[in-house]
């Protein structure tokens, strides 16, 4: 029975924790409250039967665990005597919605603290929000458990001594907050995404929790286009996370994938969401990069893929956001239409800039390669080896070395 | 009678689910499937999380529009996510074969249709 539940206490965590943390003002409180809630469910629950409203039975229960708690506990008297009018009044209801947003979007705040490295931020977001186990975080970022602790200790420290407001935001507050935490949520993915030897398990969970993410943020906000593009926009990569890697573990280019491995019910999703983002027609970074990701996943096999449309959607998107790599990109685009010299010439003014990029110079070797320059390719290669590649992007790299180096042989 | 078995849970649970409890609940609609097309014509439908809905509420007067918005708001309850329609002998008869997909994640109404046209009609 345990696992069905453990489901629902899943599911439940982000909007219960959110709120417990505003009720409780600090998250160790809520953590434990949430958790002596669980188990108190799994004692009742397979004798009553599970409630109709499991967020509503699990908060009531938890802020009662938590006052005891609270009660018993001298050093938060203080705390205690400063609540104690609203630590009174006790109703069992369905959280408002409109509260219940606000919370989830400020826990999820709470998580970006300014002081803390991305990564830092990332890694407290699934543990406290998703509730991973500080190992299977550390797995997913590569490093050992025991550092991975004290890194998370030390991002929890600095969160709950920040001074997040707790009452109502305003309108420009949630914007900005939103803001944050879309582009959080948007950088767990990558975290996810990003190529790496092995460990892909937990890796596909990162991002999945990501889309877990993305799911509550749209729930929470369906008049927000954004985040409707954004989890259109994760749903569309993540269905080819099957094609992307073979059975060796190595990177597949999009190029060379097979299609017939995506995901198509996912695909189905994120045209649905995509559409639906569309229709509030905002512009915005991700339903841009949504919109791309979108003519990518239309095409039946890659040389149907309407490139020109992909170069006219990163040129919207340079205007929004224009850095090298939006530029970069924009150009892989053109050069399918315009060729190889076309888009080694557009590379140019961007080789100060991305001089210490590793996809420009894989990217410039290739369009070389294309030319027939196999030496300038090969330079260009061993540039994008000396970057500190991924070891399945590294072997890539070394395929494509090794292909210009028999070239030149045969010439 | 056409019966109407419509399956009511929270959009995403089953997607929590463990490997093994998810191959379960799968094996339970397999079995679902394969006894209604030995019986005949039936619909079966799985709809995607309410986050990919539209709502359409009805017009402010007459010569208006009906108005649409971007919800549905978030809702912290269960939600319609599916239903199967199927002719069955009597409400035992489709009691019966909605066992097969009963799951502690979901909650099952066997409604009796009063009008149904299309791949299955109540002609």
């Amino acid at each position: 029975m345990s696992d069905w539940l453990e489901a629902t206490f899943t599911q439940q965590r982000p909007q219960a924790l959110a709120a417990l943390t505003r009720y409780f003002r600090d998250i160790d409180t809520a953590e434990d409250a949430f958790a002596e809630a669980c188990l108190k469910a799994l004692k009742v629950w397979p004798a009553t039967g599970a409630p109709r409203d499991p967020l509503a039975w699990l908060l009531t229960t938890a802020r009662n665990a938590g006052l005891d708690a609270l009660r018993k506990s001298q050093r938060h008297h203080a705390s205690l005597a400063r609540h104690s009018a609203e630590f009174q009044t006790m109703t069992e209801a369905t959280p408002d919605p409109d509260e219940l947003r606000d919370d989830v979007l400020r826990l999820l705040f709470i998580c970006c603290h300014p002081e803390l490295e991305r990564r830092d931020q990332i890694a407290i977001a699934l543990r406290i929000v998703a509730g991973l186990s500080v190992t299977e975080i550390a797995r997913g970022f590569l490093i050992k458990p025991k550092a991975m602790e004290q890194r998370i200790t030390r991002a929890k420290k600095k969160i709950t001594s920040g001074s997040v407001a707790f009452k109502t935001p305003t309108p420009q507050e949630r914007g900005a907050r939103l803001g944050e935490v879309s582009l959080m949520v948007y950088l767990m993915f990558n975290e996810g995404w990003s190529a790496s030897g092995g460990e892909t398990q937990i890796k596909l969970t990162v991002c999945e929790e990501a889309i877990r993410l993305a799911r509550l943020l749209a729930e929470l906000f369906p008049a927000m286009g954004e985040q409707t593009a954004l989890l259109s926009l994760l749903l569309f990569q993540h269905s080819r996370r099957d094609a992307r890697i073979d059975a060796d573990g190595q990177l597949v280019a999009l190029d060379d994938q097979d299609r017939n491995q995506w995901d198509m019910s996912q695909i189905a999703e994120a045209t649905a969401l995509l559409q639906k983002a569309q229709r509030i027609n905002h512009r915005g970074v991700y339903i841009i990069q949504a919109a791309i990701a979108a003519v990518h996943a239309r095409a039946r096999a890659a040389e149907e893929t309407d490139w020109a449309l992909i170069a006219a959607h990163y040129a919207a998107l340079y205007t929004l956001q224009p850095s090298p790599v939006v530029r970069l990109n924009q150009i892989a685009a053109e050069a399918k239409i315009e060729g190889p010299a076309h888009a080694l010439t557009a590379l140019e003014p961007l080789a100060d800039h991305l001089s210490q990029y590793r996809w420009f110079h894989a990217m410039r070797g290739g369009l070389l390669q294309d030319t027939g320059d196999h030496p300038a390719a090969i330079a260009a290669f061993e540039a994008a080896l000396s970057l500190g590649p991924t070891a399945p992007e590294r072997a890539v790299l070394k395929e494509k070395i090794a292909f210009s180096k028999k070239e030149l042989s045969e010439m | 009678m056409i019966y109407a078995i419509t399956i009511y849970g929270e959009a995403g649970l089953f997607e929590t689910l463990p490997k093994e409890r998810q191959d379960e609940v799968l094996a339970g609609h397999g079995a679902l499937q394969e006894a209604l097309k030995k019986r005949g014509e039936f619909v079966s439908i799985k709809l995607m999380p309410p986050t990919s809905a539209v709502m359409l509420e009805p017009a402010p007067s007459a010569d208006h529009p009906p108005l649409i918005v971007d919800g549905p708001y978030a809702e912290t309850k269960e939600s319609f996510l599916g239903f199967y329609a199927a002719d069955f002998e009597n409400l035992d008869d489709a009691l019966a074969y909605a066992k097969m997909i009963s799951s502690p994640v979901v909650r099952l109404e066997v409604r009796p249709v009063a009008w149904a046209g299309g791949a299955i009609s109540s002609e």
